[in-house]
């Protein structure tokens, strides 16, 4: 029973795309089939190939944006223009097509319900999927550790999972998400367009002094001005986790 | 091979007969790099050939730009598999650089900004079969493309063709280098495919 | 267009074919300057003709993964070691993070 597990972790599996939802004008979340999947943390992603019929392959990396479902998991793909793989996976997959995948993998990225700590996420764009999943794990749980989201996006309708993330903040006291647009305020917005900067990340997250884990993902260069802006402020490097999706939306 | 994705193509490319088995033909110019792009100011640039017994000679960019310099049309194949055919460069010969060094070392080892290496017997950078490029597509060598000066090996798999190259230790020895130690072929001829070690 | 770099996070796919626990959480000692910490905060070049992974501290290369069909090379002199969680009990809690 170790061993089918061992090597089933090490191995490809198909899944079978059960349903397609637009979160957004370009984005799309792929919902899988997996049988056998052995489950997952939030937080973990999983790689895909795709083989072309002369046998070209390649692999991408993508996260896992649902909770544990049993034989289901959820991709949120952004495609990026240009791209090679995610305008397939956002465009041209279908109900009923498999996909290879193998996973869950990555260890150090993920949260797990149960530890009591405030958490801090700060998503940029795409980078918002694997933090999607622990506000979903954590509902599901029924978790109490109080999550605070910084969500950086170009514009309101970059929003991914819009309603979702309005009805959660809406019911859950537990729950706050405050959306930062680098491109486009919405009319009324208390703050202009621009780029997140130290003083969205005191007023909307977590203080130092409540020493939460923090949760930064999205495109390599806003990871890196997040997190630096992060220790600025008095996070403890230490408590800041990291994932860099490249240049632009998911890994390379 | 895994299963056939439908639908999927992956970025254009064909195959053609006259490319090296396993290869197809791209449009674009795949940048492969295994360290972060050097930014090297053309005032402290400098080449250096240091041979078997130790003796240098080196060359600041004006001197490396006042060597006599060909331009080339060459056919690039990287070991991942993409080709790119009719490049146009410009670039000093390895035979006008080596040219009045004396030297009875077999093998160099290609260095560059950023720490990579690649070894290769020495009479495979003779004989017009080699080139210091400094000039791709008309213009200036990217940086991303190797720039201000990259090796170019053509008849060899790409990774032979050092980006951001400063100099060639001439040896005595074969020393692998940077992915001919961790599996990569030690020699490199794509009409052979010789990718990997045992090839 | 050159990609900037990922993290060590994209080190699990492929790790997980060689390694049977998690490595990104894996606390590694870079040999050059001694600075340890998660292999997740690797900086990591993907688009080489393998996988490369640079101390985010000084750049130098602690580890190196090619991958042929059938075999793999793996490098990790860049490393001193590697400090690795194993589970205690493999069934309770399984192997690769989850």
């Amino acid at each position: 029973m170790a061993r089918a597990a061992v090597l089933g972790r090490l191995s490809w599996r198909v899944g079978t795309v059960v349903a397609l939802r637009d979160e957004t004008s370009t984005a799309r979340t792929i919902v899988l089939d997996v049988p056998g999947w052995p489950g997952h943390v939030a937080g973990q992603h999983v790689d895909l190939r795709l083989t072309a019929p002369d046998g070209y392959s390649t692999e991408r990396s993508y996260s896992i944006a649902s909770a544990p479902d049993g034989d289901r998991l959820e991709l949120t793909v952004e495609p990026i223009p240009d791209g090679e793989v995610s305008p397939y996976l956002a465009g041209v997959l279908a109900s009923g097509d498999q996909l290879e995948l193998r996973g869950p993998v990555g260890g150090w990225f993920v949260w797990r319900p149960g530890t009591a700590d405030p958490v801090f996420l700060v998503a940029g764009g795409s980078g918002l999927v694997p933090l999607m999943a622990m506000i979903r794990a954590r509902e599901l749980t029924g978790d109490e550790s109080p999550f605070r989201l910084v969500y950086s996006v170009r514009d309101p309708a970059s929003i991914l999972y819009a309603d979702e993330l309005r009805r959660r903040a809406r019911d859950d006291r537990g729950l706050d998400v405050t959306c930062a647009y680098t491109r486009m305020s919405p009319p009324g917005s208390p703050r202009p367009a621009g780029r997140i900067d130290a003083s969205l990340l005191i007023a909307a997250g977590w203080p130092p002094d409540r020493r939460p884990a923090v949760f930064v993902c999205g495109p390599t260069g806003f990871v890196e001005a997040a997190a630096n802006l992060l220790v600025d402020i008095g996070h403890d490097p230490r408590r800041v986790k990291t994932e860099r999706f490249g240049s632009t939306g998911g890994s390379p | 091979m895994g299963i056939v994705s439908r639908g999927f193509g992956g970025r254009r490319r064909s195959s053609r007969p006259d490319l090296p088995p396993g290869q197809y033909l791209v449009e674009d110019f795949p940048v492969l790099s295994a360290g972060p792009t050097p930014r090297i100011d053309l005032g402290s640039w400098e080449f250096r050939v240091v041979t078997e017994d130790g003796s240098k000679r080196a060359w600041d960019w004006a001197a490396f730009r006042a060597m006599p310099s060909e331009d080339i049309t060459v056919d690039l194949h990287c070991v991942t598999k993409w080709s790119k055919l009719g490049t146009r460069w410009a670039g000093v010969s390895l035979d006008a650089i080596l040219g009045d060094i004396e030297t009875a070392a077999e093998f160099a080892l290609v260095g560059s900004y950023g720490g990579y290496t690649t070894n290769l017997p020495l009479e495979d950078l003779r004989s017009g079969q080699a080139w210091i490029a400094y000039a791709y597509d008309g213009g200036d060598l990217d940086p991303e493309h190797g720039g201000p000066a990259r090796l170019l090996v053509p008849h060899l798999y790409l990774w032979k063709s050092a980006k951001w190259v400063n100099g060639i230790q001439l040896l005595d020895t074969d020393e692998p280098g940077f992915w001919e130690s961790v599996g990569y072929h030690n020699y490199g001829d794509p009409w052979r495919e010789q990718r990997y070690w045992g090839d | 267009m050159s990609q900037l770099p990922l993290d060590g996070n994209a080190l699990a796919g492929p790790l997980s074919e060689v390694f049977s626990v998690d490595v990104t959480a894996a606390i590694g000692e870079c040999a050059h300057c001694r600075r340890r910490g998660p292999m997740a905060e690797t900086v990591v070049y993907a688009s080489a003709p393998g996988l490369v992974a640079r101390c985010p501290s000084c750049e130098v290369v602690v580890l190196r993964l090619v991958r042929d069909s059938g075999r793999a090379w793996l490098d990790l002199r860049g490393l001193i070691c590697l400090q690795l969680a194993i589970p205690d009990d493999p069934e309770a809690e399984p192997a690769n993070g989850t």
